[in-house]
């Protein structure tokens, strides 16, 4: 697939997504601290604040970020650029710990998908994705503040699934098709 | 375990996407939302939208500091931790007839269900999950009905095997029924070969908080 069609995708938004991909990859590969302590300087505050506007106490918070963030290292060969940026990534750890640590849950997920050793995602996929995400997260930031927070509150459990509207208004599509095109290649490498 | 999935016609709800992605859902309802997921390319890839809304909402979110140490703290985690361990275990689900997140709650394989009859032939097995909903494995003799089907709440009923027929549709493997407390059903399996759901209601059992914590451990037999 080719990278693009025309979008409004700044510099330094492309830089910055790309970024943190680089960082889990450094991790990956060579275990590197100093990737880590910046990844740690970027994410541990907002996971934090993120567990405790969820309803944790400081305490608890600050011990679950450590968990979160020792998890991104420990299952950083898990990360796949093609479905999700590193928030996106983050985020989904943070609140499995925070099911399993506020709400006394086990989280059933889905049956894992992961790239095998022969085959591996394909980088123009995985940047064509990154640019999706930051166009979301700005299409999120340019939404009526009432809407926007609504979602917020979604996300941070303040809405029960039949308080969330059937029609969000975000706009979707796209990362979803990206996605969706990730995984048929998935597939078609699992066989 | 992927039964067909082009043949998949009935899908989860943007709604139930939005909370599962939230993680606001009672555990019933995450593990049928899961167990549909790993047979749904479509619904994984709505869900993936979702989870990076959840990521641009950790983004924005209020930063709390960390302690001091904390860095220190945590790349002492990581150095005390066993190292990938687990890449050498063998992938739930892969020697299963279920789907993976299904197999921990059952035990193993359909083989393993523990069946209670509940009359004209069906069977249900109640699944360990917390208490504010519930999950139940229905087994449908071919051609038989679910009997006086009623509910208040959600219901959440995906096919595993077989199919079954209800006032609203046709119902086949992989497919999810989202029912509301509107919907009076009788669902009836296809004549064709027995049927097996895996259903979860929010409806009947409403207490929280001390009694299901006591109780939760019991109830894992």
């Amino acid at each position: 697939m080719s990278v693009n069609k025309a979008q409004p995708v700044t510099i330094e938004t492309k830089t910055y997504a790309q970024d943190w991909v680089a960082h889990i990859e450094r991790i990956r590969e060579t275990g590197d601290t100093r990737a880590f302590a910046e990844l740690f300087q970027h994410f541990a505050p907002r996971i934090k604040g993120f567990l405790i506007r969820s309803g944790a106490n400081e305490t608890l918070a600050e011990e679950c970020t450590q968990e979160v963030m020792a998890t991104i290292w420990q299952k950083s060969h898990l990360f796949d650029p093609t479905r999700a940026s590193v928030a996106t990534w983050v985020f989904t750890i943070a609140r499995n710990r925070k099911i399993d640590a506020l709400r006394k849950q086990r989280r059933p997920e889905p049956e894992d998908l992961t790239w095998g050793p022969e085959a591996e995602p394909d980088q123009e996929d995985a940047l064509s994705l990154q640019q999706e995400c930051a166009q979301l997260s700005q299409a999120i930031a340019a939404l009526p503040e009432k809407q926007r927070k609504l979602i917020e509150k979604a996300y941070l459990g303040e809405l029960s699934h039949s308080e969330i509207a059937e029609e969000t208004g975000l706009p979707l599509g796209t990362i979803k098709s990206r996605i969706r095109l990730a995984l048929d290649r998935l597939r078609h490498a699992m066989k | 375990m992927n039964t067909s999935m082009t043949d998949i016609k009935h899908h989860l709800t943007d709604a139930l996407l939005m909370a599962y992605s939230a993680g606001t859902l009672p555990e019933a309802f995450n593990l049928t939302i899961a167990a549909h997921l790993s047979m749904c390319d479509d619904c994984r890839a709505r869900l993936g939208a979702f989870d990076t809304v959840g990521g641009s909402v950790l983004e924005q979110c209020n930063r709390a500091p960390m302690d001091q140490g904390s860095l220190e703290a945590t790349m002492a985690r990581i150095m005390s931790a066993p190292t990938q361990a687990e890449d050498g275990k063998p992938k739930p689900g892969a020697a299963s007839d279920l789907p993976a997140p299904l197999v921990d709650y059952v035990g193993g394989s359909l083989e393993s269900v523990k069946w209670r009859p509940v009359g004209m032939g069906v069977k249900q097995a109640i699944l360990p999950t917390s208490r504010e909903a519930t999950a139940r494995l229905l087994f449908i003799p071919a051609g038989a009905a679910v009997p006086d089907h009623g509910h208040r709440g959600t219901e959440l009923t995906l096919v595993l095997r077989g199919a079954f027929q209800d006032e609203t549709d046709h119902f086949g493997p992989g497919d999810i029924e989202v029912a509301n407390e509107d919907l009076h059903h009788t669902p009836v399996a296809d004549i064709g070969a027995d049927c097996i759901c895996l259903a979860a209601t929010d409806a009947p059992l409403r207490f929280r908080g001390l009694i299901p914590r006591i109780a939760q451990p019991f109830l894992r037999i």
